[in-house]
């Protein structure tokens, strides 16, 4: 019963934690639109986190550099469990228009497991609130 | 039976400051939703957030100093429950004879334990933050402890019943000059003290990303929370009780809170966060002349 309440609570309050890892910035400015008064994601209180300590889902967009390679791992460990990963666009799900950069170090999901991806260059808000919707339903 | 009464008023002021500050954290999110022509979270969504944090990991960094780091939030939690209950005791219930400095004392604890949190953390936003908070409480205490000695003047007496009942025969210290402008003077140092914009400078999220709070995940933190809370329902009945004649009738007591919550917020929502070195400007050059021209008001009997 307790842990059903955390849970609910849980799903009913995600900080959400931004990481951009190399993306070329539209996928940042998409993922600033759903704050915004059009789509207002605090309805459903998802708030946007300033330190991965405060977060419980981690978004991640862009490609994975080489240089960032080994930042995204810690910041994955540092994040209070339960905690879950979102691949936001074309170039964290699969590496894009990038694929075949000399900074590639492989897609998100080689790197730390992935929860959801939402694809799309960049998505739009509503598949990104779609994506998330589907994060929801896979919290038990 | 002393022991049981000091009891019973700690957990009727945790439950009630507990319960109307969540509520009033609510009440700000969603103004500022509206303000931003948003819909806003839902009523429970604090209770929702509070929850969710205890039920997360506890992560506590290497280079901490781990007594602190877990004692600060613990200390914070029960200083501002003590000035809740203190509050209501001299207040309700055959009062208690508190005087005005133990208030001064007690609210100044929150400060101090962001503090502690900040520099126990071991992180080094942390403890720029930390710097932060102890450079703005040095700030905005003079101006504060100030404006609070206005009513005291009035009143003659330093005891929060005193003041009360002489506000009750001769009207609500706001009503006369010298108490407006210690009204506002205090606001403007109790949005410092609970670390909103224009004074959020030691947990600036975009600049220092969450500051003091950086390091700190799950219970501690909803203690954090909790802690805000408290102080904003605490702080506000404070106010209500020493410049507005209190909660004598229900209903004027109600809307006076809200109406200090919504400036507070409208506060909050219209200005730029200030510069450490401006609010030290601001704070010991306008807001402590004010105060001492509403001192002199009072002297005067204005
Ligand atoms: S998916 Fe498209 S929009 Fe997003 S970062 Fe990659 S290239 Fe940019």
């Amino acid at each position: 019963m307790a842990l059903d309440l955390k849970t609910k609570a849980l799903k009913k309050s995600l900080s959400v934690f931004h990481l951009s890892t190399g993306s070329c910035n539209n996928c940042d400015i998409e993922i600033l639109d759903c704050l915004t008064p059009r789509f207002d994601i605090e309805r459903f209180g998802m708030t946007l986190a300033g330190s991965i300590k405060h977060a419980d889902v981690l978004l991640v967009t862009g490609i994975v550099t080489v240089k960032n390679l080994s930042r995204i791992k810690v910041l994955y460990q540092q994040m209070p469990k339960p905690g879950f990963v979102v691949a936001i666009g074309g170039c964290a799900c699969t590496g894009g228009i990038f694929r075949d950069g000399y900074q590639m170090a492989g897609p998100l999901d080689r790197v730390i497991p992935v929860d959801v991806y939402i694809p799309g260059c960049p998505p739009k808000p509503e598949a990104m609130i779609a994506g998330i919707v589907k994060l929801l339903e896979k919290i038990k | 039976m002393e022991i049981l009464r000091i009891f019973s008023l700690f957990v009727m002021g945790f439950i009630s400051f507990s319960i109307i500050g969540i509520m009033s954290g609510w009440l700000d999110r969603k103004i500022t939703a509206r303000l931003q022509w948003r819909v806003g979270p839902p009523w429970w969504q604090n209770f929702a957030d509070f929850i969710k944090l205890t039920g997360k990991e506890t992560v506590i960094p290497e280079g901490a100093n781990q007594f602190l780091f877990l004692l600060a939030p613990v200390v914070g939690v029960f200083a501002v429950t003590v000035t809740g209950a203190i509050l209501l005791s001299s207040v309700f219930f055959n009062p208690i004879r508190w005087d005005l400095f133990i208030f001064i004392y007690l609210l100044m604890i929150p400060s101090v334990v962001i503090f502690l949190a900040g520099s126990s953390s071991g992180n080094v936003l942390a403890s720029i933050g930390a710097g932060r908070e102890l450079r703005l409480l040095l700030s905005y205490e003079l101006p504060f402890i100030i404006a609070l000695l206005v009513p005291v003047i009035k009143s003659g007496s330093a005891q929060i019943q005193q003041i009360l009942v002489y506000q009750l025969e001769n009207g609500a210290n706001i009503g006369y000059v010298s108490g407006t402008i210690a009204f506002i003077v205090a606001l403007l140092a109790f949005q410092g003290k609970l670390g909103y914009v224009p004074f959020d400078v030691s947990e600036a999220e975009t600049e220092i990303a969450a500051g003091t709070f950086i390091e700190y995940s799950g219970f501690p933190l909803a203690l954090f929370k909790l802690m805000r809370w408290i102080l904003l329902s605490v702080g506000i009945s404070f106010l209500v009780i020493y410049f507005m004649a209190g909660f004598r009738n229900a209903v004027a007591g109600a809307l006076k809170y809200v109406g200090i919550l919504i400036l507070i917020v409208l506060i909050k929502n219209t200005n730029p966060r200030l510069r450490t070195d401006q609010i030290l400007k601001f704070s010991w050059g306008w807001l402590t002349m004010f105060g001492f021209v509403a001192v002199i008001f009072a002297l005067m009997g204005y």
